[in-house]
Protein backbone atom coordinates (compact mmCIF):
# COMPACT_ATOMS: atom_id res chain seq x y z
CA UNK A 1 0.00 0.00 0.00
CA UNK A 2 1.05 3.14 -0.56
CA UNK A 3 0.60 6.67 0.86
CA UNK A 4 1.63 10.16 0.43
CA UNK A 5 1.37 10.86 4.25
CA UNK A 6 3.58 9.99 7.15
CA UNK A 7 0.68 9.71 9.20
CA UNK A 8 -2.96 9.43 8.42
CA UNK A 9 -5.31 9.20 10.63
CA UNK A 10 -9.20 8.68 10.08
CA UNK A 11 -12.51 8.91 12.16
CA UNK A 12 -9.84 7.93 15.04
CA UNK A 13 -12.17 7.37 18.19
CA UNK A 14 -10.94 5.40 21.37
CA UNK A 15 -13.16 4.79 24.22
CA UNK A 16 -11.95 3.24 27.22
CA UNK A 17 -14.02 0.74 29.40
CA UNK A 18 -17.51 0.09 26.98
CA UNK A 19 -19.96 2.66 25.13
CA UNK A 20 -20.45 4.73 28.41
CA UNK A 21 -16.81 4.81 29.47
CA UNK A 22 -13.66 7.58 28.93
CA UNK A 23 -13.86 8.95 25.50
CA UNK A 24 -9.94 9.50 25.23
CA UNK A 25 -10.30 10.34 21.40
CA UNK A 26 -13.38 11.33 20.06
CA UNK A 27 -13.33 11.57 16.31
CA UNK A 28 -9.78 12.88 15.00
CA UNK A 29 -8.88 13.16 11.64
CA UNK A 30 -5.19 14.17 10.98
CA UNK A 31 -2.65 14.05 8.18
CA UNK A 32 1.16 14.07 8.79
CA UNK A 33 3.51 15.21 5.76
CA UNK A 34 7.17 13.86 5.10
CA UNK A 35 9.68 15.83 6.73
CA UNK A 36 7.12 18.10 8.71
CA UNK A 37 7.02 18.58 12.55
CA UNK A 38 3.81 18.46 12.96
CA UNK A 39 2.27 19.00 17.30
CA UNK A 40 -0.63 17.92 18.88
CA UNK A 41 -1.02 20.89 21.50
CA UNK A 42 -3.12 19.98 24.32
CA UNK A 43 -3.81 19.92 28.24
CA UNK A 44 -3.43 16.72 30.08
CA UNK A 45 -5.91 14.12 29.33
CA UNK A 46 -6.61 15.73 26.46
CA UNK A 47 -6.16 12.86 24.06
CA UNK A 48 -2.61 13.09 23.03
CA UNK A 49 -0.73 10.17 24.91
CA UNK A 50 -4.15 8.01 23.50
CA UNK A 51 -3.46 9.21 20.28
CA UNK A 52 0.37 8.53 20.10
CA UNK A 53 -0.32 5.05 21.94
CA UNK A 54 -2.59 4.36 18.97
CA UNK A 55 -0.17 5.07 16.27
CA UNK A 56 2.83 2.92 17.70
CA UNK A 57 0.45 0.25 17.74
CA UNK A 58 -0.11 0.11 21.48
CA UNK A 59 -3.28 1.63 22.06
CA UNK A 60 -6.51 -0.53 20.16
CA UNK A 61 -8.36 1.74 18.18
CA UNK A 62 -12.29 1.44 19.24
CA UNK A 63 -13.16 3.09 15.50
CA UNK A 64 -11.13 4.75 12.59
CA UNK A 65 -7.93 4.06 11.33
CA UNK A 66 -4.55 5.11 11.44
CA UNK A 67 -1.68 4.53 8.07
CA UNK A 68 2.10 5.09 9.28
CA UNK A 69 4.09 4.99 6.05
CA UNK A 70 1.04 4.13 4.62
CA UNK A 71 0.95 0.49 6.70
CA UNK A 72 -2.50 -0.20 9.06
CA UNK A 73 -1.45 -0.04 12.58
CA UNK A 74 -4.07 -2.17 13.60
CA UNK A 75 -4.11 -5.14 10.84
CA UNK A 76 -0.02 -5.34 10.85
CA UNK A 77 1.30 -3.66 13.69
CA UNK A 78 5.01 -5.67 13.10
CA UNK A 79 5.32 -4.26 9.88
CA UNK A 80 4.26 -0.65 10.75
CA UNK A 81 6.84 -0.75 14.08
CA UNK A 82 9.36 -0.95 11.29
CA UNK A 83 8.37 2.44 10.48
CA UNK A 84 8.20 3.79 13.82
CA UNK A 85 10.52 5.57 16.36
CA UNK A 86 8.52 6.14 20.16
CA UNK A 87 10.16 8.34 22.87
CA UNK A 88 7.76 8.22 25.70
CA UNK A 89 7.01 10.51 28.60
CA UNK A 90 8.74 8.15 30.68
CA UNK A 91 12.20 7.41 30.84
CA UNK A 92 12.03 4.03 29.39
CA UNK A 93 15.78 3.25 28.68
CA UNK A 94 16.84 -0.42 29.24
CA UNK A 95 18.53 0.13 32.76
CA UNK A 96 20.33 -3.12 33.11
CA UNK A 97 22.30 -2.15 29.67
CA UNK A 98 24.98 0.50 29.32
CA UNK A 99 24.30 3.92 27.14
CA UNK A 100 26.15 2.48 24.40
CA UNK A 101 24.42 -1.21 24.79
CA UNK A 102 21.33 0.80 24.71
CA UNK A 103 21.81 2.10 21.52
CA UNK A 104 23.30 -1.26 20.08
CA UNK A 105 20.60 -3.66 20.93
CA UNK A 106 17.86 -1.54 19.82
CA UNK A 107 19.90 -1.44 16.45
CA UNK A 108 20.26 -5.60 16.65
CA UNK A 109 15.92 -5.43 17.29
CA UNK A 110 15.44 -4.01 14.41
CA UNK A 111 18.06 -6.35 12.42
CA UNK A 112 20.86 -4.66 12.05
CA UNK A 113 23.93 -7.22 12.08
CA UNK A 114 26.61 -6.85 14.80
CA UNK A 115 28.88 -4.82 13.10
CA UNK A 116 26.87 -2.23 11.65
CA UNK A 117 24.99 -2.17 15.06
CA UNK A 118 28.20 -1.69 16.91
CA UNK A 119 28.81 1.64 14.42
CA UNK A 120 25.54 3.27 14.21
CA UNK A 121 25.70 2.75 18.35
CA UNK A 122 29.35 5.01 18.08
CA UNK A 123 28.12 7.50 15.97
CA UNK A 124 24.89 7.90 17.37
CA UNK A 125 26.82 8.73 20.71
CA UNK A 126 29.09 11.09 19.05
CA UNK A 127 25.96 13.11 17.49
CA UNK A 128 24.08 13.24 20.46
CA UNK A 129 27.15 14.75 22.60
CA UNK A 130 27.23 11.21 24.92
CA UNK A 131 30.40 9.34 23.55
CA UNK A 132 32.13 10.17 27.20
CA UNK A 133 29.05 8.36 28.69
CA UNK A 134 29.51 5.32 26.96
CA UNK A 135 29.56 3.26 29.44
CA UNK A 136 27.24 4.96 31.88
CA UNK A 137 24.11 3.23 33.53
CA UNK A 138 20.96 5.02 32.53
CA UNK A 139 20.13 5.65 36.42
CA UNK A 140 23.44 7.64 36.22
CA UNK A 141 22.61 10.08 33.14
CA UNK A 142 21.14 13.58 33.78
CA UNK A 143 17.81 14.13 32.20
CA UNK A 144 18.92 15.69 29.45
CA UNK A 145 21.05 13.14 28.35
CA UNK A 146 19.06 10.52 29.29
CA UNK A 147 15.88 12.11 26.73
CA UNK A 148 18.94 12.38 24.30
CA UNK A 149 19.96 8.88 24.44
CA UNK A 150 16.07 8.38 24.42
CA UNK A 151 16.06 10.12 21.01
CA UNK A 152 19.48 8.09 19.39
CA UNK A 153 17.76 4.74 20.07
CA UNK A 154 14.18 5.79 19.05
CA UNK A 155 15.95 6.55 15.67
CA UNK A 156 18.80 4.46 15.48
CA UNK A 157 16.81 2.26 12.86
CA UNK A 158 16.28 5.16 10.69
CA UNK A 159 11.88 5.18 11.50
CA UNK A 160 10.51 7.19 9.07
CA UNK A 161 8.34 8.67 11.55
CA UNK A 162 9.37 9.75 14.68
CA UNK A 163 6.85 10.07 17.85
CA UNK A 164 7.93 12.34 20.39
CA UNK A 165 5.44 12.43 23.49
CA UNK A 166 6.13 15.31 25.70
CA UNK A 167 9.75 15.69 24.96
CA UNK A 168 10.87 18.09 26.79
CA UNK A 169 8.80 17.91 29.81
CA UNK A 170 10.80 18.37 32.77
CA UNK A 171 13.73 19.23 30.98
CA UNK A 172 16.04 22.53 31.89
CA UNK A 173 15.61 25.05 28.95
CA UNK A 174 19.15 24.25 27.95
CA UNK A 175 18.50 20.44 27.19
CA UNK A 176 15.42 22.01 25.90
CA UNK A 177 17.41 24.17 23.31
CA UNK A 178 19.60 21.07 22.08
CA UNK A 179 16.71 18.98 21.66
CA UNK A 180 14.30 21.13 19.54
CA UNK A 181 18.02 21.91 17.73
CA UNK A 182 17.66 17.77 17.39
CA UNK A 183 14.50 17.30 16.36
CA UNK A 184 14.95 20.27 13.30
CA UNK A 185 18.05 18.47 12.37
CA UNK A 186 15.81 15.01 11.82
CA UNK A 187 12.95 17.21 9.69
CA UNK A 188 15.72 18.09 7.43
CA UNK A 189 17.13 14.84 7.31
CA UNK A 190 13.64 13.62 5.97
CA UNK A 191 11.82 12.57 9.24
CA UNK A 192 8.30 12.97 10.05
CA UNK A 193 8.14 14.43 13.81
CA UNK A 194 4.79 13.74 15.57
CA UNK A 195 5.26 15.16 18.89
CA UNK A 196 2.38 16.18 21.64
CA UNK A 197 3.18 19.57 24.09
CA UNK A 198 1.27 21.34 26.33
CA UNK A 199 3.96 23.89 26.26
CA UNK A 200 3.13 26.67 24.12
CA UNK A 201 6.45 28.23 23.22
CA UNK A 202 7.28 24.66 22.51
CA UNK A 203 4.40 24.50 19.53
CA UNK A 204 5.16 27.70 18.21
CA UNK A 205 9.00 27.63 17.97
CA UNK A 206 8.94 23.63 16.35
CA UNK A 207 6.36 22.98 14.76
CA UNK A 208 5.21 23.66 11.27
CA UNK A 209 1.54 22.87 11.82
CA UNK A 210 -0.18 22.26 15.21
CA UNK A 211 -3.39 20.47 16.09
CA UNK A 212 -5.39 22.09 19.48
CA UNK A 213 -6.97 19.13 20.77
CA UNK A 214 -9.38 18.78 24.08
CA UNK A 215 -11.36 16.28 25.48
CA UNK A 216 -10.05 13.82 22.68
CA UNK A 217 -11.31 16.28 19.63
CA UNK A 218 -9.00 18.78 16.96
CA UNK A 219 -10.33 22.01 17.86
CA UNK A 220 -8.15 23.87 14.67
CA UNK A 221 -5.63 22.58 12.89
CA UNK A 222 -2.52 24.99 10.96
CA UNK A 223 0.75 26.36 11.22
CA UNK A 224 1.34 28.52 14.49
CA UNK A 225 1.17 31.75 12.46
CA UNK A 226 -2.01 31.38 11.11
CA UNK A 227 -3.29 30.12 14.31
CA UNK A 228 -2.38 32.88 16.03
CA UNK A 229 -4.23 35.29 13.57
CA UNK A 230 -7.12 33.03 13.65
CA UNK A 231 -7.96 35.01 17.25
CA UNK A 232 -8.78 38.43 15.76
CA UNK A 233 -6.55 39.35 18.55
CA UNK A 234 -3.71 42.33 18.63
CA UNK A 235 -3.29 42.17 22.27
CA UNK A 236 -3.65 39.91 25.27
CA UNK A 237 -3.95 41.81 27.67
CA UNK A 238 -3.53 39.75 31.68
CA UNK A 239 -4.38 41.06 34.85
CA UNK A 240 -3.52 39.75 37.77
CA UNK A 241 -6.57 40.49 40.51
CA UNK A 242 -6.28 40.39 44.73
CA UNK A 243 -9.69 39.88 45.92
CA UNK A 244 -13.25 39.10 43.83
CA UNK A 245 -13.21 39.37 40.05
CA UNK A 246 -16.95 38.90 38.93
CA UNK A 247 -18.30 42.21 38.83
CA UNK A 248 -14.20 43.63 36.85
CA UNK A 249 -15.11 40.96 34.15
CA UNK A 250 -18.61 42.02 33.23
CA UNK A 251 -17.38 45.81 33.38
CA UNK A 252 -14.31 45.10 30.94
CA UNK A 253 -16.12 43.10 29.19
CA UNK A 254 -18.06 46.00 27.89
CA UNK A 255 -15.31 47.82 27.30
CA UNK A 256 -15.26 48.54 23.25
CA UNK A 257 -12.89 46.39 21.26
CA UNK A 258 -12.81 44.04 23.98
CA UNK A 259 -13.28 40.57 22.31
CA UNK A 260 -12.72 38.01 25.51
CA UNK A 261 -12.71 37.97 28.76
CA UNK A 262 -11.38 34.46 30.78
CA UNK A 263 -10.89 33.78 34.36
CA UNK A 264 -6.53 32.55 34.76
CA UNK A 265 -5.39 31.03 37.97
CA UNK A 266 -4.82 34.41 39.39
CA UNK A 267 -6.81 37.07 37.22
CA UNK A 268 -8.57 38.07 33.95
CA UNK A 269 -7.35 37.82 30.62
CA UNK A 270 -8.68 40.36 27.80
CA UNK A 271 -8.41 39.90 24.71
CA UNK A 272 -8.64 43.03 22.19
CA UNK A 273 -8.89 43.81 18.60
CA UNK A 274 -7.38 47.48 19.08
CA UNK A 275 -4.05 48.74 20.60
CA UNK A 276 -5.59 51.89 20.76
CA UNK A 277 -5.49 53.18 24.52
CA UNK A 278 -6.53 50.04 25.73
CA UNK A 279 -4.24 50.42 28.61
CA UNK A 280 -6.18 53.16 29.45
CA UNK A 281 -9.60 52.15 29.27
CA UNK A 282 -9.02 48.73 31.46
CA UNK A 283 -7.27 50.80 34.20
CA UNK A 284 -10.31 53.09 34.61
CA UNK A 285 -12.65 50.31 34.16
CA UNK A 286 -10.73 48.05 36.73
CA UNK A 287 -11.03 51.33 39.49
CA UNK A 288 -11.70 49.93 42.51
CA UNK A 289 -10.78 46.93 42.51
CA UNK A 290 -7.21 45.58 43.88
CA UNK A 291 -4.81 45.08 40.31
CA UNK A 292 -1.65 43.70 41.62
CA UNK A 293 -0.33 43.76 37.97
CA UNK A 294 -0.92 43.92 34.28
CA UNK A 295 0.70 43.19 31.25
CA UNK A 296 0.41 43.69 27.49
CA UNK A 297 1.51 41.59 24.45
CA UNK A 298 1.19 39.59 21.47
CA UNK A 299 -1.18 36.71 21.03
CA UNK A 300 0.27 33.64 21.10
CA UNK A 301 -0.96 29.93 20.81
CA UNK A 302 -2.21 29.96 23.90
CA UNK A 303 -4.34 32.74 23.11
CA UNK A 304 -5.64 31.01 20.92
CA UNK A 305 -6.16 27.97 23.09
CA UNK A 306 -8.23 29.68 25.58
CA UNK A 307 -10.31 31.60 22.69
CA UNK A 308 -11.41 27.97 21.44
CA UNK A 309 -11.86 26.66 25.07
CA UNK A 310 -12.28 29.32 27.08
CA UNK A 311 -9.62 27.97 29.87
CA UNK A 312 -5.99 28.47 30.03
CA UNK A 313 -3.62 25.31 29.04
CA UNK A 314 -1.60 24.91 32.37
CA UNK A 315 2.19 24.43 31.64
CA UNK B 1 19.38 5.40 5.93
CA UNK B 2 19.99 2.40 8.01
CA UNK B 3 20.75 -1.26 7.14
CA UNK B 4 17.74 -2.20 9.67
CA UNK B 5 14.50 -3.82 8.65
CA UNK B 6 12.99 -2.35 5.53
CA UNK B 7 9.49 -2.63 4.03
CA UNK B 8 10.70 -5.07 1.98
CA UNK B 9 12.28 -7.73 4.15
CA UNK B 10 10.87 -10.93 4.55
CA UNK B 11 9.15 -11.47 7.52
CA UNK B 12 10.16 -14.64 9.09
CA UNK B 13 14.24 -13.15 8.68
CA UNK B 14 12.74 -9.70 10.49
CA UNK B 15 11.08 -11.83 12.99
CA UNK B 16 14.34 -14.22 13.42
CA UNK B 17 16.83 -11.20 14.08
CA UNK B 18 15.01 -9.32 16.34
CA UNK B 19 14.24 -12.45 18.72
CA UNK B 20 18.42 -12.78 18.01
CA UNK B 21 18.75 -9.52 19.32
CA UNK B 22 16.29 -9.75 22.02
CA UNK B 23 18.28 -13.38 23.04
CA UNK B 24 21.24 -11.28 22.60
CA UNK B 25 20.69 -8.43 24.94
CA UNK B 26 19.42 -11.38 27.69
CA UNK B 27 23.12 -12.94 27.48
CA UNK B 28 24.43 -9.44 28.08
CA UNK B 29 22.73 -9.27 30.77
CA UNK B 30 22.89 -12.52 32.31
CA UNK B 31 27.06 -12.43 31.90
CA UNK B 32 27.27 -9.44 33.44
CA UNK B 33 25.26 -10.50 36.68
CA UNK B 34 26.52 -14.22 36.42
CA UNK B 35 27.88 -13.71 39.98
CA UNK B 36 24.67 -13.01 41.63
CA UNK B 37 22.78 -15.47 39.06
CA UNK B 38 25.39 -18.06 40.83
CA UNK B 39 24.37 -16.98 44.67
CA UNK B 40 20.90 -16.77 43.96
CA UNK B 41 21.18 -20.36 42.38
CA UNK B 42 23.24 -22.40 44.61
CA UNK B 43 22.82 -20.85 48.35
CA UNK B 44 19.32 -22.59 48.69
CA UNK B 45 20.49 -25.83 47.96
CA UNK B 46 24.02 -25.73 49.50
CA UNK B 47 22.19 -24.71 52.79
CA UNK B 48 19.64 -27.38 52.75
CA UNK B 49 21.85 -30.46 51.35
CA UNK B 50 24.13 -29.35 54.39
CA UNK B 51 22.21 -29.03 57.20
CA UNK B 52 20.06 -32.01 56.50
CA UNK B 53 22.12 -34.30 54.47
CA UNK B 54 25.83 -33.73 55.89
CA UNK B 55 25.09 -31.70 59.29
CA UNK B 56 21.78 -34.21 60.59
CA UNK B 57 23.69 -37.40 59.57
CA UNK B 58 27.12 -36.50 61.21
CA UNK B 59 25.25 -35.37 64.62
CA UNK B 60 23.26 -38.60 64.74
CA UNK B 61 19.74 -36.63 63.83
CA UNK B 62 18.13 -39.86 62.10
CA UNK B 63 16.65 -37.78 59.56
CA UNK B 64 15.79 -39.22 56.52
CA UNK B 65 12.61 -38.80 53.81
CA UNK B 66 11.35 -42.31 55.02
CA UNK B 67 11.73 -44.08 51.65
CA UNK B 68 12.92 -47.77 52.88
CA UNK B 69 17.07 -47.74 52.87
CA UNK B 70 17.27 -44.90 50.39
CA UNK B 71 19.75 -42.12 52.10
CA UNK B 72 17.96 -38.72 52.71
CA UNK B 73 20.35 -37.24 50.30
CA UNK B 74 19.09 -39.00 47.10
CA UNK B 75 15.38 -37.89 48.08
CA UNK B 76 16.54 -34.60 47.76
CA UNK B 77 18.17 -34.80 44.54
CA UNK B 78 15.72 -34.55 42.14
CA UNK B 79 13.64 -32.47 44.63
CA UNK B 80 16.62 -30.13 44.83
CA UNK B 81 17.36 -29.46 40.84
CA UNK B 82 13.40 -28.81 40.64
CA UNK B 83 13.49 -26.10 43.11
CA UNK B 84 16.30 -24.70 41.77
CA UNK B 85 14.76 -25.06 38.45
CA UNK B 86 11.32 -23.52 38.73
CA UNK B 87 13.25 -20.67 41.23
CA UNK B 88 15.00 -19.42 38.28
CA UNK B 89 11.56 -18.83 36.52
CA UNK B 90 11.30 -16.34 39.28
CA UNK B 91 14.45 -14.79 39.44
CA UNK B 92 15.38 -14.33 35.61
CA UNK B 93 11.64 -13.64 34.40
CA UNK B 94 8.99 -12.58 37.23
CA UNK B 95 11.29 -9.94 39.05
CA UNK B 96 12.72 -8.55 36.44
CA UNK B 97 8.96 -8.33 34.52
CA UNK B 98 7.08 -6.93 37.28
CA UNK B 99 10.12 -3.74 37.53
CA UNK B 100 9.83 -3.63 33.92
CA UNK B 101 6.10 -3.07 33.71
CA UNK B 102 5.45 -1.21 36.65
CA UNK B 103 8.13 0.90 37.92
CA UNK B 104 10.48 1.52 35.12
CA UNK B 105 8.88 0.87 32.06
CA UNK B 106 12.30 -0.06 30.11
CA UNK B 107 10.59 -3.04 28.17
CA UNK B 108 8.98 -0.23 26.09
CA UNK B 109 11.66 -0.53 23.80
CA UNK B 110 11.50 -4.33 23.54
CA UNK B 111 7.81 -3.99 22.49
CA UNK B 112 8.34 -1.41 19.62
CA UNK B 113 10.99 -4.12 17.92
CA UNK B 114 9.21 -4.95 14.74
CA UNK B 115 7.51 -8.31 15.55
CA UNK B 116 4.22 -9.36 16.89
CA UNK B 117 4.25 -8.40 20.76
CA UNK B 118 3.49 -11.97 21.78
CA UNK B 119 6.67 -12.81 20.65
CA UNK B 120 8.14 -10.91 23.21
CA UNK B 121 6.69 -12.64 25.42
CA UNK B 122 7.94 -15.64 23.79
CA UNK B 123 11.49 -14.42 24.20
CA UNK B 124 11.10 -14.11 27.97
CA UNK B 125 10.08 -17.74 28.36
CA UNK B 126 12.54 -19.13 26.55
CA UNK B 127 15.25 -17.30 28.22
CA UNK B 128 14.43 -17.89 31.50
CA UNK B 129 14.38 -21.73 30.80
CA UNK B 130 17.80 -21.15 29.70
CA UNK B 131 18.71 -19.87 32.89
CA UNK B 132 16.22 -22.64 34.57
CA UNK B 133 18.73 -25.03 32.76
CA UNK B 134 21.94 -23.48 33.71
CA UNK B 135 20.77 -23.75 37.19
CA UNK B 136 19.95 -27.47 37.06
CA UNK B 137 23.72 -28.10 35.56
CA UNK B 138 24.66 -25.88 39.17
CA UNK B 139 22.29 -27.32 41.59
CA UNK B 140 22.79 -31.13 40.08
CA UNK B 141 26.98 -31.03 41.88
CA UNK B 142 25.91 -29.33 44.84
CA UNK B 143 23.18 -31.56 45.77
CA UNK B 144 25.25 -34.64 44.61
CA UNK B 145 28.79 -33.73 46.15
CA UNK B 146 27.94 -32.53 49.63
CA UNK B 147 25.59 -35.22 51.58
CA UNK B 148 27.54 -37.35 54.08
CA UNK B 149 25.36 -40.06 53.02
CA UNK B 150 25.66 -42.15 49.82
CA UNK B 151 23.61 -40.46 47.29
CA UNK B 152 22.26 -42.80 44.83
CA UNK B 153 21.51 -41.24 41.10
CA UNK B 154 21.79 -43.07 38.09
CA UNK B 155 20.16 -42.70 34.53
CA UNK B 156 18.52 -45.18 32.84
CA UNK B 157 16.86 -43.01 29.87
CA UNK B 158 18.96 -40.33 29.02
CA UNK B 159 16.08 -39.38 26.20
CA UNK B 160 13.92 -39.11 29.52
CA UNK B 161 15.96 -36.90 31.32
CA UNK B 162 16.68 -34.53 28.59
CA UNK B 163 12.95 -34.19 27.38
CA UNK B 164 12.05 -34.07 31.55
CA UNK B 165 14.56 -31.68 31.83
CA UNK B 166 13.46 -29.22 28.36
CA UNK B 167 9.91 -29.44 30.22
CA UNK B 168 10.42 -28.37 33.55
CA UNK B 169 12.75 -25.48 32.08
CA UNK B 170 10.17 -24.16 29.66
CA UNK B 171 7.28 -24.55 32.99
CA UNK B 172 9.91 -22.23 34.81
CA UNK B 173 9.70 -19.53 32.22
CA UNK B 174 6.03 -19.44 31.21
CA UNK B 175 5.64 -19.86 35.14
CA UNK B 176 8.07 -16.68 36.02
CA UNK B 177 5.74 -14.88 32.81
CA UNK B 178 2.64 -15.41 34.74
CA UNK B 179 4.45 -14.65 38.23
CA UNK B 180 5.99 -11.74 36.56
CA UNK B 181 2.74 -10.11 34.74
CA UNK B 182 0.05 -10.34 37.61
CA UNK B 183 2.35 -9.17 40.13
CA UNK B 184 2.86 -5.57 40.82
CA UNK B 185 5.95 -3.35 42.34
CA UNK B 186 4.89 -3.35 45.92
CA UNK B 187 4.02 -7.09 45.97
CA UNK B 188 7.36 -8.35 45.58
CA UNK B 189 7.59 -9.84 49.09
CA UNK B 190 4.09 -11.49 48.56
CA UNK B 191 5.68 -13.64 46.14
CA UNK B 192 8.20 -15.11 48.27
CA UNK B 193 5.40 -15.75 50.70
CA UNK B 194 2.55 -16.90 48.86
CA UNK B 195 4.47 -18.90 46.13
CA UNK B 196 7.40 -19.73 46.77
CA UNK B 197 7.55 -21.13 50.12
CA UNK B 198 4.55 -23.02 49.50
CA UNK B 199 5.01 -24.82 46.27
CA UNK B 200 8.55 -25.23 47.62
CA UNK B 201 7.35 -27.04 50.58
CA UNK B 202 4.19 -28.89 48.85
CA UNK B 203 6.79 -29.58 45.94
CA UNK B 204 7.25 -32.94 46.93
CA UNK B 205 10.74 -32.04 47.24
CA UNK B 206 11.57 -33.35 49.97
CA UNK B 207 9.34 -36.72 49.99
CA UNK B 208 8.29 -38.79 47.36
CA UNK B 209 4.85 -38.12 46.16
CA UNK B 210 3.76 -41.85 47.05
CA UNK B 211 4.86 -41.56 50.37
CA UNK B 212 1.75 -38.86 51.33
CA UNK B 213 -0.57 -41.96 50.36
CA UNK B 214 -1.34 -41.63 54.14
CA UNK B 215 -2.66 -38.00 54.11
CA UNK B 216 -4.86 -38.77 51.29
CA UNK B 217 -6.06 -35.31 51.41
CA UNK B 218 -2.65 -33.36 50.87
CA UNK B 219 -1.47 -36.17 48.14
CA UNK B 220 -4.33 -34.88 46.52
CA UNK B 221 -4.13 -31.22 46.91
CA UNK B 222 -0.28 -31.11 45.82
CA UNK B 223 -1.32 -31.61 42.23
CA UNK B 224 -2.17 -28.60 41.68
CA UNK B 225 1.33 -27.79 42.34
CA UNK B 226 3.57 -27.74 39.01
CA UNK B 227 6.74 -28.70 40.75
CA UNK B 228 5.55 -31.80 41.94
CA UNK B 229 5.56 -32.94 38.54
CA UNK B 230 9.13 -31.85 38.12
CA UNK B 231 10.40 -33.40 41.64
CA UNK B 232 8.83 -36.57 40.37
CA UNK B 233 9.75 -36.80 36.72
CA UNK B 234 13.04 -35.98 37.30
CA UNK B 235 13.38 -38.52 40.45
CA UNK B 236 12.26 -40.80 37.89
CA UNK B 237 14.77 -39.64 35.01
CA UNK B 238 17.93 -39.67 38.26
CA UNK B 239 16.79 -41.35 41.25
CA UNK B 240 14.60 -44.33 39.64
CA UNK B 241 15.03 -46.39 42.51
CA UNK B 242 12.73 -44.14 45.09
CA UNK B 243 9.20 -44.29 44.19
CA UNK B 244 7.76 -42.08 41.58
CA UNK B 245 4.86 -41.58 39.63
CA UNK B 246 4.41 -43.30 36.37
CA UNK B 247 6.02 -41.26 33.48
CA UNK B 248 2.55 -41.22 31.37
CA UNK B 249 1.36 -39.80 34.12
CA UNK B 250 4.15 -36.68 34.96
CA UNK B 251 4.63 -36.12 31.05
CA UNK B 252 1.25 -35.43 30.39
CA UNK B 253 0.24 -33.25 33.50
CA UNK B 254 3.66 -31.53 32.41
CA UNK B 255 2.46 -30.83 29.13
CA UNK B 256 -1.45 -29.48 30.55
CA UNK B 257 0.77 -26.79 32.73
CA UNK B 258 3.08 -25.87 30.51
CA UNK B 259 0.45 -25.15 28.22
CA UNK B 260 -1.94 -23.36 30.87
CA UNK B 261 0.81 -21.56 32.46
CA UNK B 262 2.08 -20.58 28.58
CA UNK B 263 -1.48 -19.31 27.32
CA UNK B 264 -2.01 -17.69 30.90
CA UNK B 265 1.40 -16.02 30.84
CA UNK B 266 0.75 -14.70 26.82
CA UNK B 267 -2.82 -13.01 28.32
CA UNK B 268 -1.24 -11.24 30.44
CA UNK B 269 1.62 -9.78 29.29
CA UNK B 270 -0.81 -8.58 25.84
CA UNK B 271 -3.41 -7.33 28.49
CA UNK B 272 -0.10 -5.45 30.63
CA UNK B 273 1.28 -4.03 27.67
CA UNK B 274 -1.58 -2.88 24.88
CA UNK B 275 -5.20 -1.13 26.03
Amino acid sequence: MHDDAAIRIDGLVKHYGGPDGIRAVDGIDLDVGRAEIFGLLGPNGAGKTTTIGVCTTRVFATAGRVLVHGVDVDTDPALAKRFIGVVTQYNTLDRSCTAWENLYFHARYFGLPRSAARRRADELLERFRLADRRDAMPDELSGGMAQRLQVARAISHGPAVLFLDEPTAGLDPQSRLALWAIVRQLRDEGTAVFLTTHNMLEAEELCGRVAIIDHGKILQCDTPEVLRRSTGAETVIDLRVDGSRDTLAESLGRLPHVTSVAETPDGLRLLTSSRENMLQQVVEAARGHAIADISVREPTLETVFIELTGRALRD
Amino acid sequence: MTEGARAGDRRAAVYARAVIGLVARDLRVLRRDFAPFLLRTVMNPIMFVFVFAYLFPKIGEGFHGGAGNTSFGTILVPGLVAVGMIFQGIAAVALPLVNEFGRTREIEDRLMAPIPIGMVAVEKIVFGSIQSLLAALVVFPVVYIIPATPVDVHVEHWTLLIAVLLLASLISGAFGLVIGTIFRPQRVPLIFSTIVIPITFLGCVYYPWALLAPLRWLQVLVLVNPVVYISEALRAALTPGVPHMPPAAFLSAILVVLAGLTLAGMHFFLRRVTS
